[in-house]
């Protein structure tokens, strides 16, 4: 599904990300752990193709195509979504239209008509309450007004609808309450299937025992410095990230 | 400059679809303004009297004063004398009976701008009153409006049909010495709608008038007057289109507006005459004197204009708020691109008591556009308890546009409220990115963004506009992309 080859990445002449490696096969969830500032929503921006970041070396496959030639709108339309750390509210701008714009957007790249408003409606609706999300969230502002828990969750209600095949969540689960963060976790799995690819991007071990990956790394200053299985992620938690730096340094 | 800026920059490069020409025979006077010219057009127009001796003091006043340029605008000295003051389409007849009747020709036009004659009659169930250069070429609904006892027809039907609401109002807002671009009106109007509800009736469909320029060197003068009678309600919309054209066009239309006791008129604008090119070359002068007056006690007045074209914008729709417990709004948005300038704005006169007025304002600057608010809320000694909330936003597209703010408030009454919020704001890289990275792409995440950012004037049009209005604003920031 993803390949990312010896990924270096520049912000503002500093570089970010140095020597990258990582693959993730159809079907996995990934996390990537790390201490604040390692690069983790670096990693996570440029996948998704966000301007600023310069790409010095390295490569980035996606289904067997070069991910970074195209345009962010193209990955997206492709089936890779970044569910953002701090999603940014528009004013004005209905929640349900830019669902639906997006929508159409990929329906449009993939030769298709445009989504039928009544079964639109319905299938938001249905994933809203899968998400306890209240229906006049809809009319919103996109993220007007919303709390940081309920930016969260307009975030996975569009990942459950864009049904993506590679969906990157950074710190989905920062700011979360636990009932909060119990629902977000159960969208995330409604939707794990062998044609999906996942990245939990976290801090915290937490989310991932609602959401159990099939493998966890570590970044340090720009590179992985260690994989492993779920246990990696309990034995961070115990030890503290200072025990991988340690190693690394 | 930012990224997003430079990406920006190559977005907004815009086309403008409206701006071909029809070849149409035209009965059209030779440039320059003197008593001969206004006594011609009051000739043809077959006016009473009374209209003629209104047009020529208008002249005579207008000549004793000089072009204002307080504005925060900029252009070449306007030749008055180079001007025709009249254009019509030659006619077979004496003018169309019915949309039959009238010259293909122009009902092609018409279907091209998106203003199907015969469709829009039939679908949207809105009457129509076409004003193609100086006169008016077909009105569509006519007797289900009679019907409902609503007049709605040419300016100059208007004249011969019923002289006596015109001397009973015509220039009772506007006067004839208001201010030059007005008298230049008074003096030379051509053509424009006419409208009058009487006591107590709700017009029973949304009204609309579509200006079109299409005669080269001429100005267009139109006057329109809408009265609503006590208890009346009616909704009014207008549109303009002119062709691309190398050389500036003046058009200096004057609107009035009477709502008497219990009354309420909506009047809407959708403005996109030609801009001008990239460089500033060409477009129409869109000076305009728009007023209403809230006669009658509880009346109210709405003012929604989504200003997209012109190359210079000069337009105050104002409220004289004289009836207690009346109350005016103003919405507006107004873009500029290229090399546009918009100064416009509203001006709240409160007289009565418990008198309340909105305004909403929407400025969008993109390219090396200049947008100006320029407002003033007026509170008399008379105006007990008058409140107003005023709200100016500005959102600026790329380094080189300006937006400039000029609310001016004069309160003589200390029982007044009066509000004023202001904000300056670009789109985001955030926002941009955020929409590009649900494969929504830049052009219509643009679009997106700055729908959102109008959405409180957007929802103040008639459903049907709105829609239009929308994807007019969409054109007005569209790029040459691909
Ligand atoms: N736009 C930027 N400009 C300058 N430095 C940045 C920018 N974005 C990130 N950085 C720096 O890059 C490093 C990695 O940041 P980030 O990827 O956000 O880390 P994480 O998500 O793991 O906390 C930090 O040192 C941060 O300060
Ligand atoms: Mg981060």
């Amino acid at each position: 599904m993803l390949k990312i080859d010896n990924l270096h990445v520049k912000v503002d002449g500093k570089e970010i990300l140095q020597g990258l490696t990582l693959e993730i096969p159809s079907g996995e969830v990934h996390a990537v752990m790390g201490p604040n500032g390692s690069g983790k929503s670096t990693l996570a921006n440029v996948l998704a193709g966000r301007p600023g970041y310069e790409i010095t070396a390295g490569s980035v496959t996606f289904q067997g195509r070069d991910l970074l030639a195209l345009a962010p709108e193209e990955r997206a339309r492709e089936g890779v979504f970044l569910g953002f750390q701090y999603p940014v509210e528009i004013p004005g701008v209905n929640n349900v239209y830019l669902l639906k714009a997006a929508v159409n957007a990929a329906r449009k790249h993939r030769g298709l008509e445009e989504v039928d408003a009544f079964e639109f409606l319905t299938l938001v609706r249905e994933k809203m309450r899968l998400m306890r999300m209240e229906e006049s969230m809809l009319s919103r502002g996109v993220n007007e007004g919303f709390s940081g828990g309920e930016k969260k969750r307009n975030e996975i209600l569009q990942m459950l609808v864009l049904e993506p095949r590679l969906a990157i969540l950074d710190e989905t689960d920062s700011g979360l309450d636990i009932d909060a963060l119990k629902i977000v976790a159960n969208g995330v799995n409604t939707l794990r299937s062998p044609a999906r690819s996942l990245v939990l991007v976290t801090h915290y071990q937490r989310l991932l025992d609602y959401i159990v990956p099939d493998h966890v790394h570590v970044l340090v200053k720009g590179r992985i410095a260690r994989s492993g299985d779920k246990s990696l992620a309990l034995e961070l938690e115990r030890r503290g990230y200072d025990w991988v730096t340690g190693e690394a340094a | 400059m930012s990224e997003t800026e430079n990406r920006l920059e190559s977005l907004l490069a815009r086309r403008y679809k409206h701006g071909f020409v029809t070849d149409i025979d035209a009965d059209t006077v030779p440039p320059g303004l003197d008593e001969d010219v206004v006594r011609l057009i009051s000739r043809k127009k077959g006016e009473p009297a009374f209209l003629t001796e209104w047009r020529l003091k208008a002249l005579r006043h207008w000549l004793t004063m000089s072009e204002p340029h307080w504005s925060h605008t900029s252009y070449p000295p306007i030749d008055y004398q180079a001007i025709s003051y009249y254009s019509a389409p030659k006619a077979k007849s004496d003018g169309p009976k019915s949309l039959d009747e009238v010259d293909p020709k122009l009902l092609e036009t018409y279907e091209k701008l998106g203003v199907p004659l015969h469709e829009r009659a039939r679908l949207a169930g809105v009457a129509v009153d076409a004003v193609f250069d100086s006169v008016s070429v077909a009105t569509t609904f006519k007797e289900r409006l009679n019907e409902a006892g609503v007049v709605f027809c040419p300016f100059s039907e208007a004249v011969q049909r019923h002289p006596e609401l015109l001397e009973r109002y015509l220039g009772t807002v506007v006067p004839f010495t208001d201010n030059f671009f007005a008298s230049l009106n008074s003096a030379v109007f051509s053509d424009g709608s006419f409208v009058h509800v009487p006591k107590g009736v709700r017009c029973p469909m949304e009204l609309s008038t579509y200006f079109r320029i299409n005669a080269a060197k001429t100005g267009q003068f139109e006057r329109t007057l809408i009265i609503a009678d006590e208890g009346a309600y009616v909704s009014y919309l207008e549109g303009c289109t002119a062709p691309m054209r190398d050389e500036n066009q003046l058009h200096a239309a004057v609107v009035e507006l009477v709502a008497l006791e219990d009354a309420f008129i909506k009047y809407s604008t959708v403005q996109n005459w030609y801009p001008g090119d990239a460089e500033g070359k060409g477009g129409i002068y869109n000076f305009v004197t728009k007023r209403g007056e809230c006669r009658g006690r509880n009346s109210h007045i709405s003012w929604t204009q989504v200003e997209t074209g012109s190359a210079i914008t000069w337009k105050y729709p104002s409220c004289i708020l004289r009836g207690d417990g009346s109350s005016g709004e103003f919405y507006s948005v107004a873009t500029v691109n290229n090399r546009q300038q918009a100064d416009t704005g509203t001006k709240m006169i409160h007289i009565g008591r418990d008198t309340r007025s909105t305004i909403i304002s929407k400025g969008i600057s993109a390219g090396h556009g200049q947008n100006t608010y320029r407002g003033l809320v007026k509170v008399l000694p008379s105006a007990h308890g008058a409140r107003n909330f005023t709200q100016c936003d500005s959102l600026l597209m790329g380094g080189k546009c300006g937006a400039h703010t000029f609310p001016y408030v004069e309160v003589k009454n200390p029982s007044a409220t009066v509000e004023h919020e202001a904000s300056t704001s670009k789109i985001s890289d955030d926002q941009l990115f955020y929409c590009l990275s649900r494969g929504i792409s830049e052009e219509d995440a643009v679009n997106l963004i700055v729908s959102g950012f109008c959405k409180t004037v957007f929802k103040e049009l008639p459903m049907e506009f709105a829609v239009e209005a929308q994807n007019l604003l969409a054109v007005s920031l569209e790029g040459a992309v691909g």
